[in-house]
């Protein structure tokens, strides 16, 4: 402990100093801006960035990647919760709840919610990397292909459990997005699945165009042509704190969205993303309303926007300790270090101790800073709350068309948006949830990664998920929930799912 | 659970649900028509095409199950008041798709906004000019002269 803390103060000398200290702030702002234009997310934001770095030292071009990454999941809850265009993949979640209290003139509240869940989940989570990293990273290293199979099968069922509306609808939304994560070369084949004459498809359908077509332009497509144009909300500045119930809803979820975020946060995948769809599942199961979810519940804000802050620290666990990228940014930003000459590994902490705990130090004072800019912010976002619509949605679509677009330069990646902009708009006139739709897209390549290496592990044997204990119970778990699921259509009656308000009467 | 009347042979009397069912295994069909191409492997290795062909499964047995179910209004009853408005919209993101790369991003970006806000939302054309303009401009200063984001450039430079 006494070892722990005067490498911290160690940190804390090197984060306070003006340069470290500048490019922290310099990158939780850059953050903040790239997470709330839509489409632009911290991926985007930092590839773009990745070549400004070459001319920093190691120290300064991380603290400047890591103010990137999680001032952009600050970000990424603003336009979710004004306008329901999630700014980044892992706001997805925050759209649905966000975007209903702005409807019922909480948008301010919600953007405060935000912002104190995220400075929460934040700093513990840091405190979490810096104590648990070595034992936790030993944890997600004793996780085989078979068990990252029954991980995601549960964690794609439990989703669509929890999703408000019809299971089977959520199931086959599910299988939708599963089907969509097929389509591109098969990575253990080299096979072109569903190319249709299209060189760009190669990588896969991006999360970007799906995700700012199913609920930005489907958005705009459903409000901007009705007969009477959405009302703007014009919350004034004194009603932009949460009321007391709304602050004391929000602890229990911020509280849970840490844990959770953090812990899935360090195994390997889309841990950010994957986070805020599970908090948000959490909190409407533990609810003791769960039919207020969907129309303004303060906890499907608060848990989500903690979850994936906190699952924003827990992704540098195995990256900075095992030298392990837990998902496409920390690979990024472990290639910016390479670049260096660093490698990032078990004997960072005792080759590069300012680095490593430099880094540290300079997430608190990000997170510090990013609270004071975006609490005193919080107004000015909501001032685009002002803007008469006819002017905001022409203004949205060109941003969307900007943001995904520039990610990589493919009009491929237009269309795509477009194709899921009439999709989403399709879907949800016909009552489908679509933010399965969104998660199976990104699990499926490792489902199926998972599911065809634990059988080339196994010469086949599909008894290697039986063998496996941790395997086991969690499908065990998912088996029960699909059974449970379908217990209502089987006895055609009302459900049970129905009398807690998940699946309402039709 | 009820089973509502499918009406007498028209598609549009068929319930909102029980028609999405059916086109969501429809969908299912083809997604597994189209995997033909790819080898499928076996059960104990599974090929290119096993996942394809495995959730076109599965989304086709959850489209007979949302079928079966029925729910929602009938397909007739179904308001599409803001539906002209959306297809427009989505013609102007085609547009965009088309032309992005082939007459640059301002361009570009000046006939959608002038298309959405002169013709669609027929506001002045004074403010039509100045949001138009200012967007178009102030967007690529921001993101391609500042942020180093390359953005498309019509033939003429411009």
């Amino acid at each position: 402990m006494t070892d722990t803390l005067s490498n911290l103060f160690l940190g804390f000398t090197v984060a306070l100093s003006p340069d470290v200290l500048l490019f922290a702030v310099v990158g939780c702002v850059i953050g903040t801006l790239v997470g709330m234009l839509p489409g632009v997310g911290p991926l985007a934001g930092i590839s773009l960035l990745l070549p400004v770095t070459f001319g920093l030292n190691p120290t300064t071009a991380i603290v400047l990647l890591a103010g990137i990454y999680y001032g952009a999941m600050y970000g990424g809850s603003t336009t979710s919760i004004l306008m329901r265009i999630p700014g980044e993949a892992a706001s997805v979640m925050t759209c649905i709840d966000g975007y209903a209290m702005t409807q019922r003139g909480r948008g301010g509240a919600a953007l405060t919610i935000a912002a104190i869940g995220s400075f929460i989940a934040g700093t513990i989570s840091i405190v979490g990397l810096m104590l648990l990293a070595p034992p936790l990273a030993a944890v997600a290293l004793r996780f085989g292909p078979p068990e990252y199979f029954a991980l995601l099968t549960l964690g794609l069922l439990v989703l669509a459990f929890l999703t408000g509306g019809s299971m089977p609808k959520a199931l086959a939304m599910a299988a939708l997005g599963l089907f969509l994560g097929t389509i591109g070369i098969d990575l253990m084949s080299g096979f072109f699945r569903f190319q249709y004459g299209l060189i760009e498809l190669g990588d896969g359908i991006g999360i970007v165009p799906v995700a700012v077509g199913l609920f930005g332009i489907s958005e705009i497509l459903l409000t901007a042509g009705q007969e009477t144009p959405p009302q703007v909300q014009k919350p004034k500045l004194r009603d932009l704190p949460p009321s007391r119930e709304e602050l004391r809803a929000a602890m229990g979820p911020v509280g849970r969205g840490t844990v959770l975020g953090f812990l899935v946060g360090i195994v390997p995948g889309s841990a950010h993303i994957i986070s805020s769809f599970v908090s948000y599942a959490l909190e409407r199961r533990l609810s003791r309303h769960p039919e207020r979810f969907g129309k303004g519940a303060v906890e499907g804000v608060a848990g989500p926007e903690s979850a994936n802050n906190a699952a924003a620290c827990g992704a540098f666990v195995p990256m900075l300790s095992l030298g392990v990228p837990s998902g496409p940014i920390p690979a990024v930003m472990l290639a910016a270090l390479m670049v260096h000459g660093i490698a990032p590994g078990p004997l960072l902490m005792q080759q590069q101790p300012e680095l490593f705990w430099g880094f540290i130090a300079s997430m608190y004072v990000g997170n510090l800073v990013l609270l004071i800019l975006n609490l005193p912010l919080v107004g000015l976002f909501v001032n685009l709350l002002r803007i008469p619509y006819a002017y905001l949605y022409p203004a949205i679509l060109v941003f969307c068309v900007l943001g995904v677009y520039s990610v990589n330069n493919s009009v491929v990646d237009v269309w795509i948006m477009t194709v899921m902009g009439a999709l989403g708009y399709v879907l949800r006139k016909f009552d489908f949830e679509v933010a399965p739709i969104v998660l199976g897209l990104v699990l499926s390549p490792m489902l199926e990664t998972a599911l065809r290496q634990s059988l080339a592990m196994s010469s086949g044997s599909y008894a290697i998920f039986v063998d496996r204990p941790i395997a086991i119970g969690m499908l065990a778990v998912a088996a029960v929930l699909l059974l449970l699921s379908f217990l209502p259509t089987l006895k055609r009656g009302s459900g049970w799912r129905r009398t807690l308000g998940l699946e309402t009467e039709t | 659970m009820t089973f509502p009347v499918v009406g007498r042979g028209s598609v549009a009397g068929l319930t909102r649900d029980r028609f999405a069912g059916l086109v969501l295994a429809a969908l299912a069909a083809f997604i597994a028509w189209e995997t033909r191409v790819l080898p499928l492997g076996t059960f104990r290795e599974p090929g290119p095409g096993y996942m394809p062909l495995l959730t076109a499964v599965i989304l086709g047995a959850l489209g007979v199950v949302v079928a079966l179910r029925g729910g929602g209004p009938a397909l007739r009853d179904m308001s599409w008041s803001e539906g002209r408005h959306a297809a427009m919209l989505l013609a102007a993101c085609a547009f965009a798709a088309l032309a992005l790369e082939r007459i640059g991003y301002r361009l570009t970006v000046i006939a959608l906004l002038v298309f959405f806000l002169g013709v669609l939302e027929r506001k002045h054309p004074l403010a039509v000019a100045v949001v138009t303009l200012a967007l178009a401009f102030g967007s690529f200063f921001l993101f391609s002269d500042l942020l180093r984001v390359p953005l498309p450039r019509s033939p003429w430079g411009f």
